[in-house]
């Protein structure tokens, strides 16, 4: 079940002076400071049209999982295909704050909503998922391995934790560049209990990162559900011993999100080295696309869907401010037109010429 | 609008599947989402979700049949009656049905690369005498001279000096931002330097000796090595992992590695493994000017040895091209980093018994230079194989397979491998010396190659 955030928090004690003159004084270690800044107003204040963008964009993703599952169960795509489905208004709110051509994105394997968030084209995207030479890796990347160098986004990586590190790397050459840009890394519980996320934040610290670590806690490691995995389970605690601030955010409201990630991008822009956040999320559908999910019930998922659905909490927020449900169901229609036309673009795209089978081995010669 | 529902693949590896339940009745009406029916897997029972809206008008097959195969047309629904317009009627996704195979069944012509040859050195360049270790530190600073994107990080390489002194002097040079001191934590460093190479950077990983960076293999083979080519050639990679390899001297078995032939296993990586001093820096600039990620294994035991290096304003040498350092006819002794100084010696011994042995230096263990040691095949006919490492699974392997392959016609003898001992390197001074290649060794299978044994 999704966690719930907080909304209160303990107001913070006055620590013990450190034992020795350490770099940062009690005073200024407060890992509270950016919840607390986010919780004197959660809500980002969207204009109408920003507001609109937020539906179209959680719709798409919503609107292009379906249809890759659909295309699934069709034999039209192979292997291991992890859905975003519930889970939109995490990469559309933090995805909308970054700038545009500087920040840098990476995530794991359930990458799908983090491209379509970055204005990706469907097309290449459900071209990838179908094996064809115009998918995005020209096919030879998959669901769990795409790229866009052109948007700065760095995979799509299929091992559990690695973008945690890539990402510090990623941060790294912002900060020696000194382009003003931060990376945002994304990864989940499961991936939170790997050792590198830990060395990173370590290095992240140490070094003042330019980094925006981002938890999407969706309640499930694989089959795995986070109090079973996990001795602390709230995640946002977990860069404390690195001196990480952490957030700890609603990821079924899309304005939170924004609101939370405007607080966390201006802390890593002003130097201040990394934030943590923790995104409490939830996705309807299985890991994969072959996971039966008998590890939950069928009412869990139900509730989530009727009364925390990010898509429908927008709906709602639009339709109080003026919007028709007739301007809501010709959006509807014309995201679902792009995606028809993206699965037809990927059905229809040839396969990879044989010769690319030996392509892109090396980059040069020798 | 008629909508076709298919028997769905659930799982990687489903073909068929049996139709446990209908949850449904012809006539129900279907909202996207809900579980039309149970359909059991090769691995487990899974609920097909109705995608589309409307009304399921007949089932084709009926509950409890088995062996249904994927893709047949298992209920007709009919699209909602306004929804039915252009909107809900998406047509579900035509039967087309999954890719045929590229019509080429015979694969294609792999790509052959010819290896470049290494540069002329300019008749009256001065040879100057200086250590692997300093060669190795000026091709470094030079390339970072060269290239402000060029940085260094790792466990004691700036403050410390290197913790073999190789990095002696970058950090007074080029400042605490291009020369990184990092806590000691090889997964995340590595992890952090190709991130940084994937983001635009140069990075230079050092790790302290290799045995260390089984922490961080995950990050050069997953992440650097198969990157460029799951991204289609969009994300290069262009990080230098270096650092001592294999056997020192009475560290144990933890510490006394050689991890040529891993990585040498790894189609994306490229693997140096040079000698002597010319090498280590010609092939260093390279590697640190190479778009790929390199793997660049040196040795300890070597670091302090001085050899002669042409004085040029810019030394780089070809990588993926193997050197003969001793030329000869009898037979051909193929080895790489330490095992060259003993090759280099055995062919002394064995001038004096009348063999005339050709010594080649891989250099490069990947791309390996196959062509080299096959024209040298060609003219000695006899082959050894020495190698700083176990013989399972070796580059020692990979040279015979290849003679076997493409050289058979041209051997008087089969290969041998002259290699470690297959037992963890014993710390035992006796021990350990029995484990180690050594020049005798190399001596004796090179008689038995030539039959004079």
């Amino acid at each position: 079940m999704a966690k719930q955030p907080r909304t209160k928090k303990a107001p913070t004690k006055a620590k013990a002076p450190a034992k020795s003159g350490a770099a940062a004084t009690p005073e200024d270690f407060i890992l509270h400071s950016l919840q607390e800044a986010h919780e004197k107003s959660p809500k980002y204040k969207a204009n109408a049209d920003e507001m609109l963008e937020f539906y179209k964009q959680m719709l798409l993703i919503r609107r292009f999982e379906e249809k890759a599952g659909q295309l699934y169960g069709l034999g039209l795509i192979g292997g291991f295909c992890h859905l975003y489905i519930g889970q939109e208004a995490v990469a559309v709110g933090l995805q909308s704050a970054l700038t545009e051509k500087l920040d840098s994105v990476i995530t794991g394997y359930r990458d799908h909503g983090h491209m379509l968030a970055y204005g990706i084209d469907p097309k290449v995207i459900m071209a990838e998922l179908t094996g064809r030479q115009a998918g995005i890796s020209k096919g030879k990347g998959g669901s769990m391995h795409m790229f866009s160098t052109e948007h700065k986004f760095y995979g799509g990586h299929g091992i559990v934790g690695a973008q945690v590190a890539l990402g510090g790397g990623l941060a790294l050459a912002h900060q020696y560049n000194e382009d003003g840009g931060l990376c945002l890394a994304y990864f989940g519980d499961g991936a939170a209990n790997q050792g590198q996320v830990y060395e990173t934040f370590n290095m992240a610290a140490l070094w003042k990162l330019p980094i925006v670590f981002v938890i999407e806690n969706n309640g499930y490691a694989m089959g795995t559900a986070v109090k079973r995995g996990s001795a602390e389970t709230e995640f946002h605690r977990r860069g404390t011993a690195f001196r990480i601030p952490g957030m700890d955010v609603n990821g079924m409201d899309v304005l939170e999100v924004r609101n939370a990630a405007e607080i966390a991008f201006k802390h890593v822009r002003d130097g201040n080295g990394p934030v943590l956040m923790e995104l409490n999320t939830y996705r309807y559908r299985g890991h994969s696309m072959s996971d039966p999910a008998k590890y939950r019930t069928r009412e869990e998922v139900q509730d989530v869907r009727d009364h925390k659905d990010p898509i429908e909490g927008l709906k709602k927020v639009l339709l109080e401010n003026g919007k028709t449900e007739e301007d809501l169901k010709a959006i509807d229609k014309e995201i679902r037109k792009i995606v028809a036309e993206a699965a037809d673009f990927s059905e229809s795209s040839p396969e990879p010429e044989a010769s690319e089978l030996y392509t892109d081995v090396l980059v040069e010669e020798y | 609008m008629a909508i076709e529902l298919k028997m769905p693949a659930l799982s990687p590896t489903m073909e068929e599947g049996t139709l446990a339940r209908w949850l449904k009745s012809e006539g129900d009406e279907i909202a996207p989402g809900d579980i039309i029916a149970e359909i059991e897997t090769d691995k487990a029972t899974m609920e097909f979700e109705a995608i589309d809206e409307g009304t399921l008008t007949k089932i084709m097959v009926p509950e409890g049949t088995e062996n249904v195969a994927v893709g047949t047309i298992i209920a007709m629904m009919a699209g909602e009656g306004e929804e039915a317009g252009e909107a809900a009627s998406t047509p579900a996704p035509t039967p087309a049905p999954a890719p045929a195979p590229a019509a080429e069944t015979a694969a294609p012509a792999k790509p052959k690369a010819e290896p470049k040859a290494d540069p002329e050195i300019p008749h009256g360049t001065n040879m100057a005498t200086v250590t692997v270790r300093e060669a190795l530190r000026d091709a470094m600073a030079e390339e970072m001279r060269r290239d402000e994107r060029v940085f260094v990080m790792g466990e004691e390489v700036a403050q410390y000096q290197g913790a073999y002194k190789v990095t002696q002097g970058l950090l007074d040079e080029f400042g605490p931002k291009r020369v990184i001191d990092t806590p000691i934590t090889e997964y995340g460093f590595a992890g952090i330097g190709t991130g940084a190479a994937m983001g635009g950077l140069r990075p230079i990983v050092e790790f302290m000796t290799f045995n260390f960076a089984m922490q961080a293999i995950d990050h050069i083979i997953n992440s650097a090595a198969k990157t460029n080519y799951m991204s289609g050639g969009q994300m290069r990679c262009p990080v230098v992992f270096r650092g001592p390899n294999a056997a020192a001297s009475r560290v144990g078995a933890q510490h006394s590695q050689n991890y040529g032939p891993w990585y040498a296993a790894v189609p994306g990586l490229v693997v140096i493994a040079p000698y002597d001093s010319s090498d280590a820096k010609g092939l260093l600039k390279a590697a640190i000017r190479s778009d790929d990620p390199v793997v660049f294994l040196e040795n300890e035991l070597v670091y302090g040895k001085s050899f002669e290096l042409p004085e040029l304003d810019d030394h780089v040498l070809p990588i993926g091209k193997a050197r003969i350092v001793r030329e000869g006819s009898d037979v051909t002794i193929v080895s790489y980093s330490i095992g060259v100084g003993f090759a280099l010696e055995a062919a002394e011994t064995l001038a004096g018994e009348g063999i005339d042995a050709e010594v080649i230096d891989l250099r490069t263990l990947r791309p390996l230079d196959k062509q080299t040691v096959l024209e040298s095949l060609a003219r000695t006919n006899r082959v050894v194989v020495a190698e700083e490492g176990w013989p399972t699974c070796s580059i020692a392997s990979e040279i015979i397979a290849i003679c076997m392959e493409e050289g058979f016609d041209h051997l008087d003898a089969p290969v041998l491998r002259v290699c470690d001992e297959d037992v963890p390197l014993p710390y035992a001074a006796n021990l350990e010396k029995l484990a180690l290649i050594d020049a005798d060794r190399i001596v004796n299978a090179v008689r038995k190659v030539c039959y004079k044994a």
